[in-house]
């Protein structure tokens, strides 16, 4: 698994690694023990946090390359883009079970998380919201199920799934529009609580927009990452595309800011010297400068200035989760809110736990074209794992 | 058939026999360090500010279209006819979406429990099924606080302040906001300077989310359409490409 020649760096992360799931592990044992009081700096003034912005919000947004990939391969039949939609959908699939994960964290009686699909109120967007995450997370596992099926030869059960594709990736489409944009629409409820440069009746519009955003930015993102990390091929005219049509979305995305700041007037309020000013004008230009920087050839034909922009734009969207869930919402709660250091050890638990999952996922399924890269290359691997080298199927 | 609470603030003085009432009736320990907290929580249900030489109450305002009731997943929180909006603590899965949506900021939760639960004034919903009235009301030794139905208690009001025009600010607070609400609040000045929360529009809140809710038969239907639509169109073309392929075969 680990070449001697790599032994110290990876060392280092593996050293992290272990800190982030101790800790994350004492602080779940104090949110278990403590309750919310405890382990959070939560108050009835100012009820959803880091959990709730970082973890629900970002995780369920930076999962957004599932559906719009393979709405490009399998709708609209752009068959080139096929190599990277597994890996995209594996990424959506761990972004959904760590948002559930996360929370167990936050509710405060997880057990019965599974109380909205009995208990309805149609009028509640978290009702909504519970909704899409428990259909969009089974669509999801079976949209993932072949790569399983293939690792272990299900032949049948393959063909199966082969005929209930196409309708699975509309149903999968269309819960992604509901629930990205549902999450905006959550927010629509506190008018007087978010700050105006935030709030607007279209947010759900505008969440569902970023959240395509972000889902490309995700996609280029992992793709660079794995050509480093499994030492595979990295198909650059693919991210090079999909760093094009990134520009376009976060033009359209901005455009579209800007209008809704002008007709609403608020515009005026970037001159108040206010920590939402600040944090605005960050968010803004964590768009702003991939936007331009992606219409250009010469960024747009570079593996690392394309991870670049594909950098800024995730942050860019995390700062927005955050400004619309966290730091937008103080001021009018009256009250200033900061994590906890609980909050924090379990928010990196879970992306440490996500990058292991997946690291573990690429080594032992066929996610990625050609079966599973890693075993060819690498002969220090464990020898009772078989090695799969199917081609793989669609 | 509707009841509700007026509050007038000019009445009051300070005593607290309703914060005390409530936690007895609630089952909640009350002593003289609570009686000193001015605000709302899980262990409070209704709380005396001063202001000055002046008071406010606060409670739930129990509002006639209540934003907690349209927020609430599981529907735990419901408006009774009687006025009262309730909470059902067994289908309570600690969202707290409530908390983050009412604008009075009143729901509270147990946070220091493993197990927590909302609490929150329930307008002493089962005294008022049984035909009495709230236990604020009948502690209140002055008559600030008082139990009645809500249009009477409206009409009220507007006596009063006809009565007293140099004592009252002239707004009766609960009888617009928000749709209305079941709580009305009555003083010598405006609220907001008692610490209550103005500007609030006439219409009720959940209004806002249900017009995003609402269109969610037309992404539906418009989604299932384009796509379904766009797979036709693009996988229609491979299928003419090969038929074509094969005829030409054929000729050649």
């Amino acid at each position: 698994m680990i070449g001697v020649r790599r032994f110290p760096r990876l060392t280092f992360w593996q050293m992290v690694f272990f800190v982030v799931m101790a800790g994350g592990l004492y602080a779940s044992y104090v949110r278990v023990m403590h309750g919310l009081g405890g382990a959070t700096h939560l108050s009835d003034q100012f009820p959803w946090g880091l959990w709730i912005g970082f973890d629900v919000l970002c995780g369920v947004g930076l999962a957004a390359g599932g559906f719009t990939l393979a709405a490009t391969v399998h709708i609209f039949n752009i068959e080139r883009y096929k190599p990277i939609l597994r890996p995209a959908i594996l990424t959506a699939f761990l972004g959904y079970l760590l948002v559930i994960l996360a929370l167990m964290f936050d509710l405060g009686r997880p057990y019965r998380i599974w109380h909205p699909l009995v208990m309805w109120n149609p009028h509640s967007v978290m009702f909504e919201v519970g909704w899409c995450v428990t259909l969009y997370t089974t669509v999801l596992a079976l949209e993932f199920a072949p790569v399983v099926l293939e690792r272990f030869h299900l032949v049948r059960a393959l063909k199966a799934m082969r005929i209930v594709l196409i309708p699975l990736v509309i149903l999968g489409v269309i819960l992604s529009t509901l629930h990205q944009s549902s999450l905006g629409s959550l927010y629509l409820i506190v008018p007087e609580k978010l700050y105006p440069l935030w709030y607007t009746s279209l947010m759900p519009v505008f969440f569902f927009i970023s959240a395509l955003c972000a889902g490309l930015a995700m996609t280029i993102f992992e793709s660079w990452q794995s050509s480093r990390a499994f030492g595979k091929h990295l198909e650059l005219p693919l991210i090079s595309g999909m760093g094009r049509l990134l520009a376009v979305l976060l033009s359209v995305y901005m455009t579209a800011r800007f209008l809704d700041l002008l007709h609403r007037g608020v515009l005026p309020l970037l001159a108040r010297r206010r920590p939402e000013t600040y944090l605005f004008i960050l968010e803004i230009a964590l768009f702003l400068v991939p936007m331009f920087l992606l219409f250009r050839r010469k960024v747009y034909s570079n593996a690392s200035a394309l991870y670049g922009c594909a950098v800024m734009v995730l942050l860019g969207f995390v700062a927005n989760r955050l400004n619309v869930s966290v730091t937008g919402v103080e001021a009018g709660s009256g009250i200033a809110y900061f994590p906890k250091w609980t909050e924090i050890a379990v928010t990196l638990f879970i992306v440490a736990l996500g990058f292991a999952i997946f690291r573990f996922a690429v080594k032992y399924l066929p996610i990625f074209e050609g079966g599973v890269p890693a075993f060819s290359k690498d002969r220090n691997i464990v020898s009772s794992v078989p090695v799969v080298s199917t081609v793989p199927g669609d | 058939m509707a009841k509700g609470i007026l509050y007038d603030s000019t009445m009051c003085i300070g005593c607290r026999a309703c914060e005390k009432a409530c936690s007895e009736h609630h089952n909640l320990a009350y002593d003289d360090g609570i009686a000193l907290e001015e605000k709302l929580s899980a262990h409070k249900l209704t709380a005396i500010t001063t202001h000055g030489d002046k008071f406010m109450r606060r409670l739930c305002m129990n509002c006639l279209q209540p934003t907690c009731v349209s927020v609430c997943p599981v529907a735990a929180l419901q408006k009774t006819a009687d006025g009262p909006v309730t909470y059902d603590a067994s289908r309570c899965m600690g969202c707290r979406y409530c908390l983050f949506a009412c604008p009075f900021q009143v729901p509270s939760y147990q946070w220091s429990s493993r197990l927590p639960l909302v609490k929150k004034c329930d307008m002493c919903a089962d005294r008022v099924a049984a035909g009495q009235q709230t236990a604020c009301a009948e502690a209140c030794p002055t008559g600030a606080t008082k139990f009645g139905e809500r249009d009477d208690l409206i009409a009220e009001a507007r006596q009063r302040i006809a009565a007293n025009p140099g004592q009252y600010n002239q707004h009766i607070f609960g009888v617009e906001e928000l749709g209305g609400t079941s709580v009305l609040l009555l003083a010598a000045v405006p609220v907001e300077q008692l610490g209550v929360r103005a500007g609030l529009p006439s219409t009720p809140l959940s209004l806002l989310t249900w017009n995003a809710l609402s269109e969610i038969p037309n992404v539906v239907t418009v989604c299932c359409v384009a796509l379904g639509g766009v797979w036709w169109i693009t996988h229609r073309r491979e299928e003419v490409q090969a038929a074509e392929g094969k005829e030409r075969e054929k000729k050649s």
